[in-house]
This record gives C-alpha cells, sequence and structure tokens, in this order.
C-alpha cells in the first residue's frame, strides 16, 4: 500500500460554475425573460436566443442514495446530466430540447414525483429534521409534510391559487427554516416547563451559562443535596426550549403536552407589501402522527378560504390585511382566544391602536 | 420477502406504512430503500416508529464530534434507545457545502451517493434550511474517512455551532433575468475568503450570509440571514411597452393587477402605454413579476446591504433591517469584506453568549451599532424617525458635560 493521501483541508464548495448546463454558461447574465410554459416547466430566454427549460418536481427532501441516482439517471437520460435543487427542495432539470419535456414529465410522474410548484401554486413545505434526527422536536416534520402535501398535492400540480402559497413546517421553537415569514406555518410547541435533572446538571452543565439562556430570566440557582443546581419559575417560562439547547438536563418532550400551532400570512418577497411574519391562527393542535388530522384540517381550511377570497396576486397576509382578522377569524371558524394577544417583548405594536373596525 | 429478525423490519412499521400511502412522494419510503442496503437506515426506521407509537423523539443531545482541525460541520447525534437500535446508537450528520445555487451534474451527484453509500446510512437532504447539503447519520470512526474522500472529490464541510454558516444563495445570473448582481459569485467569493470563521467557530453566536439576487429574495436572505444582500437597481425600470400592451391584449387588467398593486402607485396606464414615475418605484419587483416580457430591473445595479434577521431563539424574531441603501454590484466584495471585518470586531467585543447579531443591535441600539461599525445615518435605515423623545444626547467636540 502506498502512503496515505495527503490531508485536504479548507478547499470550500466547488467553484460555482463548475456544474453549470453549457447553455447557461454560455448566457450567464445575459437573460432575457422567461415564460411559465405549464406548471413546474419554464423556459428562459437569453438575448442571444437561446433557451433553457426548467422541468420542476417534488421532492420529500429526505433523499436515499437510489433515489438521488435515479434523479442522475433521469437528468442524463433528458438533460446532458444537469439538474439543480431548489430553495424549497424540489429537484430541477435543465433541458435545451423542448422536445424532451413531456417525456421526462412522464417519467418523473410515473416514478412518482409531481411536477409543478411554481408560479401560483403551493410549492414544496420547507423544514425541518423531527423526530428524524433533532433532540428537540416537539413533533416529527417530515411526517406533517407527507400528510399536507397530500391534502393539498392538486393545488402543487396546478397553478389555481391567487398568489403563490408557501408553507414551512418547524418542530420546534428553534424554527430551523424560514417558518416565521411564511404564508401558513405549522410550529411544534412545547407546553410545560423543562423538568429540571439535578443530578445530570451537575455532570453535564454550567449553571451560569445555563442560568443565562433563558430569555425570561425564569431560571435562577439553588442547590440540591449542597451542589449547585437551578430551579425554574414556571409562570414566567415560555417553553422556548433554549436551556435545554445549552443543558441536557433540562429535558422538555412530554408526548400529551407537545404538539402543534398555526400561523399564517408571512411573506419574505419584497413584491407588493414588505416582508412581514407569519401571525398566530391556531395555538394548539394535538399532536397525531402519523396523519395528523387536526393539522391537515386547518391548513386544508385556511388554504380554502384564501383561494375563495382572495384577489388575483394577493398573498395570504395581503388578503387578510385588506379584509381584517376579525373576518378572518370568522370566516374559518377558527376560535379567537387570549393567546392570540402577544404579551411577549413589544407586545403593544400588535394591539388595534385606531378605531378603524369593520362590523 | 424472507422475514428478518431484526427488531425494525420494513413490515414492523404500521404507522409509518401509513405515510407511503397519498400523491406525494414519500420519506418513509426514501428510509426504506435505503434500508435495503443500510443496517443504520433500518434501525432509524425502528426508532421513528418508536416515535411515532410514543410521540417522542429519541435523540440525545449533540456531543463534540467532528474531524481533525475543524470546529464545525459535524452535528454530534446519539440514540437513547441505542440498546435496541445499535446501528444509530450514533448518528452524526454531516453538513457539506452545496454548490452555489444548489447546481450538480449527474456524476457529481454519483459521486456523493457512492461515498455515503460506502461511509454512512445513504440518507441525505438536499438541502438542509441553511443550505447545506446534508448527510444524515454515520457513526463516529466513520467522519474522518467521509471527510477524507469528499475532500478529494472537491466538497468541504459547512458551518455549526458559533460559527459562520455555509453561506447560500439563489440561481442569480445563472438562470435569472432579473439577478442585479453575480449572487453565485459573491456567494463562493464570500464563502472562500470566510474558511477559517467556517470551520473554527470563532463567535458569540452562529452568522448567516444570504445573497438574494432581486428584491423577490427566493433564499429568504430577510428573514434567515445576519446579513443580507438584495439586490436592486438604481435608474429606471426597462420597458418596452408594446410587450406591455401584448399582456394586455393576452387578457392582464394592468390597471388593476399591475398599477393598482404597485406599492407606490407610481404606474399609470392609459390602456395603450404605461407610464412609471421611476423616482418613487421602491424596486418591489410585483410590475416586473407580472409582466417579465415587458419589464426588466434598470441597468445600474447592485445590492442593498441589511443586518439582522433571524428566527426566534433567544429573544424574539426578527426582520434584517437596511444597512447600505445600495452599493453598486462591481464594489459589493470589497465593501462587504470591509462591513463584515468591522461588524465581526463589534459583535466579538461586545455581543453575549449565544447572542446574535440582530439581538446585539436591539439590545444597544443602531446608533451605537453604526458608531462602533463606523457608518453614518441615513434615512433609509429606518421606517420613519423615532416618535419617542428620550433621546441620549452626546457630548459635543470638546464640551465638558
Amino acid at each position: 500500500m502506498s502512503t496515505a493521501p495527503k490531508r485536504i483541508t479548507d478547499i470550500g464548495p466547488p467553484r460555482y460554475d463548475k456544474y453549470l448546463h453549457p447553455v447557461i454558461k454560455k448566457n450567464y447574465g445575459k437573460w432575457q425573460f422567461h415564460e411559465n410554459i405549464a406548471p413546474g416547466v419554464y423556459c428562459h430566454v437569453a438575448e442571444s436566443g437561446d433557451c433553457i427549460y426548467t422541468v420542476r418536481a417534488g421532492s420529500p427532501r429526505l433523499l436515499s442514495v437510489q433515489t438521488l441516482r435515479l434523479f442522475a439517471d433521469l437528468a442524463d437520460k433528458y438533460c446532458g446530466g444537469y439538474l439543480r435543487f431548489t430553495s424549497r427542495n424540489n429537484v430541477e432539470f435543465l433541458l435545451d430540447d423542448a422536445a424532451q419535456i413531456e417525456p421526462l414529465k412522464r417519467e418523473l410522474r410515473a416514478f412518482g414525483f409531481p411536477v409543478g410548484g411554481t408560479n401560483n401554486a403551493i410549492s414544496n413545505i420547507v423544514h425541518t429534521q423531527g423526530w428524524i434526527h433533532c433532540h428537540s422536536s416537539a413533533t416529527d416534520a417530515s411526517g406533517l409534510v407527507k400528510c399536507v402535501m397530500d391534502a393539498v398535492y392538486e393545488h402543487f400540480t396546478h397553478e389555481d391559487l391567487p398568489a403563490k402559497l408557501r408553507i414551512a413546517v418547524a418542530c420546534c421553537l428553534n424554527m430551523c427554516g424560514a417558518v416565521h415569514c411564511s404564508d401558513i406555518a405549522i410550529l411544534g410547541v412545547h407546553r410545560l416547563p423543562p423538568k429540571v435533572q439535578p443530578e445530570l446538571i451537575r455532570r453535564l452543565c454550567e449553571v451560569p451559562t445555563l442560568i443565562a439562556s433563558c430569555p425570561t430570566g425564569a431560571i435562577r440557582p439553588t442547590t440540591a443535596d449542597g451542589k449547585p443546581s437551578v430551579t425554574v419559575v414556571e409562570e414566567q417560562c415560555m417553553y422556548c426550549g433554549n436551556c435545554y439547547t445549552v443543558c441536557p438536563a433540562m429535558p422538555m418532550n412530554d408526548p400529551e403536552n407537545d404538539g402543534l400551532s398555526i400561523w399564517v400570512g408571512g411573506k419574505v418577497s419584497n413584491a407588493r407589501t414588505a416582508p412581514r411574519f407569519s401571525k398566530l391562527a391556531v395555538p394548539f393542535l394535538p399532536n397525531h402522527p402519523p396523519r395528523w388530522p387536526e393539522v391537515v384540517e386547518a391548513v386544508v381550511k385556511i388554504v380554502d378560504v384564501y383561494a375563495k377570497n382572495a384577489r388575483k396576486y394577493e398573498r395570504l397576509g395581503e388578503w387578510i390585511e385588506r379584509i381584517g382578522w376579525p373576518r378572518f377569524f370568522r370566516l374559518t371558524g377558527f376560535e379567537f382566544t387570549r393567546y392570540h394577544i402577544d404579551d411577549f417583548k413589544h407586545a403593544g405594536l400588535t394591539y388595534a391602536r385606531s378605531a378603524h373596525v369593520r362590523y | 420477502m424472507t422475514k428478518e429478525k431484526s427488531d425494525c423490519h420494513p413490515s414492523e412499521t404500521p404507522l409509518l406504512d401509513e405515510l407511503e400511502k397519498g400523491p406525494w412522494p414519500s420519506f418513509v419510503k426514501e428510509i426504506k430503500s435505503a434500508a435495503q442496503t443500510s443496517e443504520s437506515a433500518r434501525d432509524l426506521l425502528g426508532q421513528l416508529e418508536l416515535s411515532y407509537q410514543e410521540k417522542k423523539g429519541h435523540w440525545k443531545h449533540g456531543g463534540l464530534v467532528g474531524v481533525l482541525g475543524y470546529g464545525g460541520g459535524v452535528i454530534g447525534r446519539y440514540s437513547d434507545a441505542g440498546d435496541r437500535f445499535p446501528k444509530i446508537a450514533h448518528f452524526h450528520t454531516l453538513r457539506v457545502n452545496q454548490p452555489a445555487g444548489w447546481f450538480y451534474t449527474s456524476a457529481a451527484l454519483r459521486t456523493i451517493c457512492d461515498i455515503w453509500e460506502r461511509h454512512g446510512s445513504g440518507l441525505t437532504n438536499m438541502h438542509g434550511s441553511t443550505g447545506d447539503l446534508i448527510l444524515l447519520g454515520t457513526s463516529t470512526p466513520e467522519l474522518e474517512p467521509t471527510f477524507r474522500e469528499l475532500a478529494q472529490a472537491g466538497f468541504d464541510l459547512g458551518g455549526s455551532g458559533s460559527s459562520l454558516r455555509t453561506p447560500s444563495c439563489c440561481v442569480g445570473m445563472a438562470r435569472c433575468e432579473w439577478a442585479c448582481y453575480d449572487a453565485m459569485k459573491l456567494c463562493y467569493d464570500l464563502t472562500m475568503a470566510y474558511q477559517d470563521e467556517m470551520h473554527r467557530p470563532p463567535f458569540p453566536y452562529k452568522f448567516k450570509i444570504k445573497c438574494a439576487a432581486c428584491p423577490n429574495d427566493c433564499v429568504a436572505a430577510i428573514a434567515r440571514a445576519d446579513l443580507a444582500i438584495i439586490g436592486t437597481w438604481r435608474d429606471d425600470i426597462q420597458m418596452d411597452n408594446a410587450e406591455v400592451a401584448a399582456y394586455a391584449a393576452a387578457g392582464a387588467d394592468i390597471q388593476k393587477q399591475v398599477c393598482d398593486l404597485c406599492p407606490t402607485r407610481c404606474m399609470e396606464w392609459d390602456g395603450k402605454k404605461l407610464a412609471i414615475d421611476n423616482r418613487n418605484c421602491v424596486r418591489c419587483m410585483h410590475c416586473i413579476n407580472v409582466m417579465p416580457k415587458a419589464l426588466r430591473p434598470g441597468k445600474d445595479r447592485g445590492g442593498v446591504i441589511m443586518i439582522g434577521g433571524k428566527a426566534p431563539i433567544m429573544q424574539g424574531a426578527l426582520l434584517s433591517s437596511v444597512l447600505i441603501p445600495f452599493v453598486p454590484a462591481s464594489e459589493l466584495m470589497e465593501t462587504l469584506q470591509e462591513l463584515i471585518r468591522r461588524i465581526w470586531d463589534f459583535w466579538d467585543e461586545y455581543g453575549n453568549n449565544r447572542e446574535r447579531v440582530g439581538e446585539l443591535v436591539q439590545r444597544v441600539g443602531l446608533p451605537a451599532f453604526l458608531d462602533g461599525i463606523g457608518l453614518d445615518p441615513v434615512p433609509e435605515m429606518v421606517a420613519a424617525p423615532r416618535d419617542n423623545p428620550y433621546i441620549y444626547f452626546q457630548a459635543r467636540k470638546g464640551e465638558e458635560r
């Protein structure tokens, strides 16, 4: 055996233009316009007259090497091996031959990958790891995505909504994903304070760091069996889980009290109105795997009411702003509760500070 | 199929089997597919079924694992049910820098697949929320060999912990006529410039950079990046009135769907011609989105630099706010390098443990932050001037107070 090869470090990602389609390389920065030929299919036209066609298909994001190889095979068969993924976990095939679009679509569908997710459709759901791989999750993420996308599938394959609708799932308040600025966000929540385990604190945690980790100052120093420990002022805890992240001796998982909340009306695009946070629609729904019927029902309700009532190009949050939140709650039938009224920092900014009331 | 004696044979996952039904592609099928050849994928399936039964996660806290000389890029993960599922007793994730814009060739994908089949579970995320290619689950001894093979294939690890996280960007100039700067190149150049900060966590907490080449912000930079570069332009929207008329002839209601939805009502349509008062255009992109054949961003292009976006933990979610209203495209890299140095210096000096830069700005106030990084205040930074009179006046030069 020869000696081990030299250890390579700090090389960074592949150069940004390494994997580009020749038509893309040639027309880089010289695109003229694009057309949406069909749901899931774009044609981008360059100043040179060249065209690149994109076929977009939904994926579960969690992909086996077997499926990635299938994507590679399809890319070889239809488009010279060039493909990419989108910021919402769709896969896109990049073609220079329009005649290959329909055969590729047929084959993708035959393998169970729906083509769509463009324009005024529901695109794929940005989501987190959940029970697949996360220590602080209040629920699973992939399962929720599967159930919701099964229910709104037709809105992925058809561009039939007033505007684009972006859904996100986060399995805890860390929100690894732009859940806080989505048209509809499904958020896993804990509802009980952490259970302090003094034995483990001694072994695993720095008490001052743990105390400093609490945004509301609910964690106070104490002693347990003469050793440093902490106690939680329970009425001050809003179950963010930050303490658990810095100290494993503060577990929060609770099968019966963990669940889901639903948030609506956020966006990140600057189009028309400014980017904005999603707002609370439903404070708590039970955690019912494997199909989460209550969550699916709530999301479908929101999508249906929005599709029926919003004007063209009006995002969910823009529509609600026009009709007012009272009407949103009436139309959806969601109960408005004390939990909908903010009582954390800057809470007053969301209070109604005018006499503008619809009757 | 022969029945295996494993604790978690696919047929023994009745709850997860429910998630193979329905039209949307199933992640359970993916795990089962990997489980054909991967024992750890099989144990993952078993543990996940247990989570579905008990409505509870079974992952313990991350531990400190990684590859030699790096302080990030690997998320340590241990099962609390390792006795039942020994192949995932440790099941660490590698974050791998994605190619800019998530472009691949079939050959590149197969290379990654081959490496990951040899050394890990055979499961991936395409991609993680920050943008990295995620290799989901392997054991501690496999980390270094995986890294070595990835590096030989031209891939490197991303950030984790209190480091610069892998910067990400939209497709930009590769396939979008709206790109106001070369987002893929800028993202790549920034990633290369800060290898040390990405691989060896030096900060109070994480730092994310995202490059969106136009205000549509397809990478959610404004919501998710500590430092967001959002493409825009300064001159007039490029307009082809014949194409506007073509959209109208094809059925678009220009008045209702374009002019009335313009946030500053800076457009007029007389049934034949569209007129834009470009001085009052805020570059929102709506009219361009509706009529991409007729309207394009102007030619004097660059970016808005924004600071402080983040999700809730710890002090609440923040959207980014304007730091520099416009930097010409050709000056972005140089300007950013100087700005980033000053931001990191200030954050390093004054940031608390686990305090994102946006939270630091909230705590000390934007004026003090501007003093700290040497930027002059401009009205583009605020939606409105302050409305409370509690002003901390500073001593004038040479004045004793």
